[in-house]
């Protein structure tokens, strides 16, 4: 067999894939391949380029397997550019004089940054930004100019936000200049660039929209952190170090220009669907390709032209599928996403629109002109529905637009989403994959993890893998764990009806076996939400996890932190005294909590019950900053202090933390009151959020942080504090009822039929006629409550059994360490030290010792 | 005296380190005890009136904490679970069930005139490591 030769001229991304391409199908060997690439570098990552800041590490970027290495058919020249094309002899001239001929030829030179012909765009400090290269002499520039220099970047588009978040993370101060009226006027419509030109200037660019740039001139004698004068079209100036254009691209279409190929009105190599030029044996492909007239300037759609050129050498007929033009980034950290007809241009498409200037979200649904049909979207700020949205383009839209885009409307279901839709968005698993593995008899989450991959990265689409398993008939398990059957709720109301006040009796008649880690907690949390009794009394006592057994919180090294109580953050110079001074005795580290609470951190068992004696005496409770129970009430300043506020909301967050206070429940709980919209104790974040009118409190619920952070949702508005104070009573009670093990209030509330309409009629309405009996379980909640910690400060029993070693009370554990040399005192987990300790004699219980303790080795 | 029933043979007991009175610990809740020689051990009574003792260093976290686990069973294997992770390890034997190449060092107790106490070196189970 003839082998016969390929010639790629470049070396990018598009022109490394068709030669992974070609030479992973060409079995036989038929195909020599020879690679021209004008950069010194082998194919790199272009699309990660910004990724090189920082870094400057080139090897990073690199594509792997673009050296070939050990595959005798490709031959890669770094640093030959191709100079000429002779298509009657077929046979291409380098720039180091070779001439090579072929058989075909593949034109992947890719584009080249456009340069606006703006007076003095070529000064020294002028920049493109394209390849690493370009990147080191920003660098330089940079460097040179110092921090904070002014750097202008002339483009708003991806590429420019990029380049300005480069300049960023150079220490500069940069300024993004486009001439549109909105920044990336490509991908998003104008309402989307207002959020975006909003959410990048928080982030410390300065934009300027709508504005050109008319001249660049050298400042004679300037330092060189001004050696640019820049004027611009509504006659401002500006005085920068360096400028970047990043203006948008143009095929580098000159070579086959010379040879006579044809090229498109707006430059391209013109081809068919095949990727043929105009001469039959030349192919064009990626950016310099223009496909039946049109150019694309993403990777993903030049990766198909590779592919299809790659078949076609070896006889197959691929074509150029088109392109999906959608695009989803992190922009410095902000969410944009534009897919399908972004910008409405279909005939008789309408727009929904959803634009929170205050939470900085924008979304755009583009349908079709019945509303039946999503075409497009935009979103920005908040890209998450993206995945869901984008698979739906050209179908039938599952629910009203508003609703889709809407925070608190409706989620996708499972039904909705076609199969290729994207629900593991970290492991790339479609709906299609995971409803096969549900197929092929994967029962369970876990079960679908092990097979597909799906739901074992950031865990976020885990109720969404439920879903498509109750969907698909599998019917998902309610029972808490292996020893009882029942639901958390199911227990409750068991309990509740029973009087079985026992965890022995209730697995008895209920359950099987002895219990676990899972029902045990999720049984004391019931039996605390149901009655009075200390948490410690008698067995109740063996079925606490760690926290709520030593009434503090275990940290790493197996010590405890203290979180003394002060109500609504209130604390008095007497009792931070204390707490200095408590600090300063036990050695503690400190550190102000999340609500605003003080954490003491380092206490040994034995120590405990020391420090709450000293927060008691100083009028202070230890404080719930853990199990699963009222953590805090946060306020911010209120009326009493603050010139806006409009309630006393330090007041009613004190009254409210004092009265839920020891409440046990499904899930952590916080609380926060604000004395004014302006939300300083950012209560909607948290289960229950009172902020102030004018005319009383408004309460929202179901605030949640965790994976999937959720806002607050209004319950009901200007209430009195009677009536505040009754809605969360019924609400919180409901929720300690009916909750699932481990579920917060906003999962809860979302997964009760008939929502938030339905929660509002039993909270507010009575529609279930149990509004009294809430009422009364919380007021016997509240009536019963006494300080945890005092009690066992009053119990030889309990107090015996906070000590390290039950046969030693006087030892402190030898393997609890830290290190105190930095500037913040850090456990060290020693392992197993071998530390020879003596052992005290006193047993509890012990009145004769038998045997008299020795010195270990 | 009445060494409570540990399967495999313990070859090697050089000692007993008495822990406390019987009647002290709580069925489901464990205490630690600091063994001659400065081992630690976590000492359980369970529901059953049956007493384990175990290693009282978490393998995983590195923190002596295992007395504070909760005790149950899982598929009827007594078992504590750690404090810190969670991971579940046997009672009888001290393997964690769910990582099978870590366990704890298990103990032998017995019980004399009502005071419990534990074996100061770990059991060494045939055909295999504790």
């Amino acid at each position: 067999m003839e082998r016969k030769t390929v010639v790629v001229v470049g070396h990018g991304m598009v022109g490394h894939r068709f030669v992974e391409a070609l030479r992973s199908r060409d079995e036989a060997g038929a195909w020599q391949v020879v690679v021209l690439s004008e950069e010194k570098l082998a194919a790199y990552d272009r699309v990660g380029l910004s990724s090189y800041v920082g870094a400057w590490e080139p090897s990073a970027l690199a594509l792997p397997g673009n050296e070939y290495a050990g595959d005798a058919l490709v031959d890669v020249r770094l640093g030959v550019k191709a100079d000429a094309i002779d298509r009657t002899a077929r046979k291409v001239t380098t720039s180091s004089g070779e001439v090579i001929g072929y058989d075909a030829l593949v034109l992947a030179t890719g584009s080249y940054a456009f340069v606006p012909p703006v007076p003095g765009h070529d000064a020294e400090g002028c920049f493109v930004y394209r390849t690493l290269e370009d990147l080191d002499g920003i660098r330089a520039a940079a460097e040179a100019a110092g921090p904070g220099a002014v750097g202008i970047v002339v483009g708003g588009g991806l590429l420019g936000l990029e380049a300005a978040n480069a300049l960023r993370l150079l220490g500069m101060t940069p300024h993004v200049v486009e001439f549109n009226k909105w920044l990336m006027p490509a991908q998003i419509d104008e309402g989307g660039g207002a959020i975006l030109e909003k959410l990048v200037t928080e982030l410390g660019l300065a934009v300027h929209t709508g504005v050109g740039t008319s001249a660049i001139e050298t400042v004679a004698g300037a330092p060189v952190s001004e050696r640019l004068s820049v004027k611009f079209s509504d006659e401002s100036e500006l005085r920068a170090a360096l400028v970047v254009f990043a203006a948008g691209v143009r095929p580098r279409d000159e070579i086959a220009k010379t040879a006579g190929l044809e090229v498109g009105p707006r430059g391209g190599v013109i081809t068919d669907l095949g990727l043929q030029t105009s001469d039959p044996n030349i192919y064009a492909i990626g950016e310099v390709a223009a496909v039946e007239g049109v150019c694309y300037g993403l990777v993903a759609p030049g990766y198909s032209t590779a592919e299809v050129v790659a078949d076609r050498l070896l006889g197959g007929a691929g074509e150029f599928p088109g392109a999906d033009l959608s695009t989803k980034l992190k922009l410095l950290g902000v969410d944009v996403a534009s897919f399908g007809d972004a910008h409405a241009k279909t005939e008789g498409a309408l727009s929904v629109v959803l634009h929170d200037a205050a939470k900085g979200t924008y979304a755009k649904l583009v349908v079709s002109d019945d509303a039946q049909t999503l075409l497009g979207g935009v979103l920005v700020g908040d890209a998450t529905q993206y995945s869901a949205l984008r698979p739906l383009v050209g179908r039938p839209l599952p629910a009203d637009p508003a609703a889709l885009i809407s925070p608190a409307g409706a989620e996708l279901g499972a039904d909705a989403l076609p199969d290729d839709a994207q629900i593991c968005s970290c492991n790339n698993v479609s709906k299609g994959s995971i409803c096969g593995a549900i197929a092929d008899g994967a029962c369970d989450v876990p079960a679908i993890k092990s097979c597909t991959n799906a739901g074992t990265s950031c865990g976020g689409c885990v109720p969404m893998l439920k879903k498509l398993l109750e969907q698909s008939g599998v019917e998902v398990s309610k029972s808490l764990c292996e020893h009882f059957s029942q639901s958390r709720a199911e227990l409750f109301h068991i309990i509740q009806s029973t009087g079985i006040r026992t965890f022995s009796g209730l697995i008895a008649k209920y359950g099987k076996g002895t219990g676990c880690d899972i029902c045990k907690p999720t049984v004391a949390s019931i039996l605390a939400s149901t009655s009075s009794d200390h948490i410690l009394d008698g067995e109740q006592a063996s079925l606490q996890d760690t926290n709520d057994h030593f009434l503090a919180n275990l940290q790493k090294n197996g010590t405890y932190s203290v979180v003394p109580r002060m109500p609504g953050g209130e604390v008095t110079a007497e009792q931070l005294i204390t707490i200095g001074e408590v600090a300063k005795e036990f050695g503690l580290y400190v550190k102000v909590t999340g609500g605003q609470r003080i954490d003491l951190f380092g206490a040994r068992v034995e120590q405990l019950p020391l420090i709450w004696k000293r927060l008691v005496d100083a009028g202070m409770e230890s404080g719930h900053a853990y199990g699963k129970s009222l953590r805090t009430v946060k306020s911010c300043v209120g009326s009493t202090w603050c010139r806006y506020g409009q309630q006393d909301s330090v007041g009613m967050a004190v009254l409210l933390e004092k009265r839920y206070r020891g409440l046990r429940s499904p899930h952590k709980l916080k609380l926060a009151v604000s004395g004014c919209a302006r939300e300083c104790a950012e209560a909607r974040g948290k289960d229950v959020g009172v902020i102030a009118t004018e005319n009383g409190w408004n309460l929202y619920v179901g605030g949640n942080g965790g994976l999937t952070p959720k806002h607050a949702v209004l319950l009901a508005g200007e209430l009195d504090d009677e009536t505040l104070i009754r809605y969360i009573d019924r609400y919180l009670m409901f929720y300690i009822r009916t909750a699932d093990r481990l579920q917060r209030t906003a999962p809860w509330q979302e997964a009760l039929e008939g929502g938030m309409d339905y929660l509002k009629a039993v909270v507010c309405d009575d529609s279930l006629g149990i509004a009294a009996d809430l009422e009364a379980a919380m007021a016997k909640h509240v009536e019963g409550y006494r300080d945890e910690w005092a009690a066992v400060l009053e119990d030889e029993g309990k107090l015996s059994r906070f000590v390290s070693f039950v046969n030693a009370p006087e030892e402190s554990d030898p393997t609890i360490g830290f290190d105190d040399s930095g500037e913040r005192k850090v456990p060290v987990l020693l392992g197993i030290p071998d530390i020879p300790v003596a052992v005290a004699p006193q047993l509890p219980g012990v009145t004769k010792v038998a045997e008299s303790a020795t010195h270990g080795k | 005296m009445t060494v409570i029933d540990t399967p495999g043979t313990a070859t090697s007991i050089t000692g007993w380190t008495q822990a406390c009175r019987q009647d002290y610990l709580i069925p489901g809740r464990g205490v630690a005890v600091l063994l001659k020689g400065g081992r630690q051990a976590a000492l359980f009574l369970t529901a059953d009136g049956t007493l384990f003792a175990v290693g009282n260093i978490d393998p995983f976290g590195r923190a002596a904490v295992m007395s504070r686990g909760l005790v149950g069973d899982r598929g009827g294997v007594p078992v504590v679970a750690s404090p810190l992770l969670k991971q579940a390890f046997s009672l009888i034997d001290g393997r964690c069930l769910d990582d099978e190449s870590v366990s704890l060092p298990v103990y032998a107790v017995r019980v004399e005139n009502g005071v419990v106490a534990v074996s100061n070196d770990p059991l060494v189970f045939q055909g295999g490591t504790a």
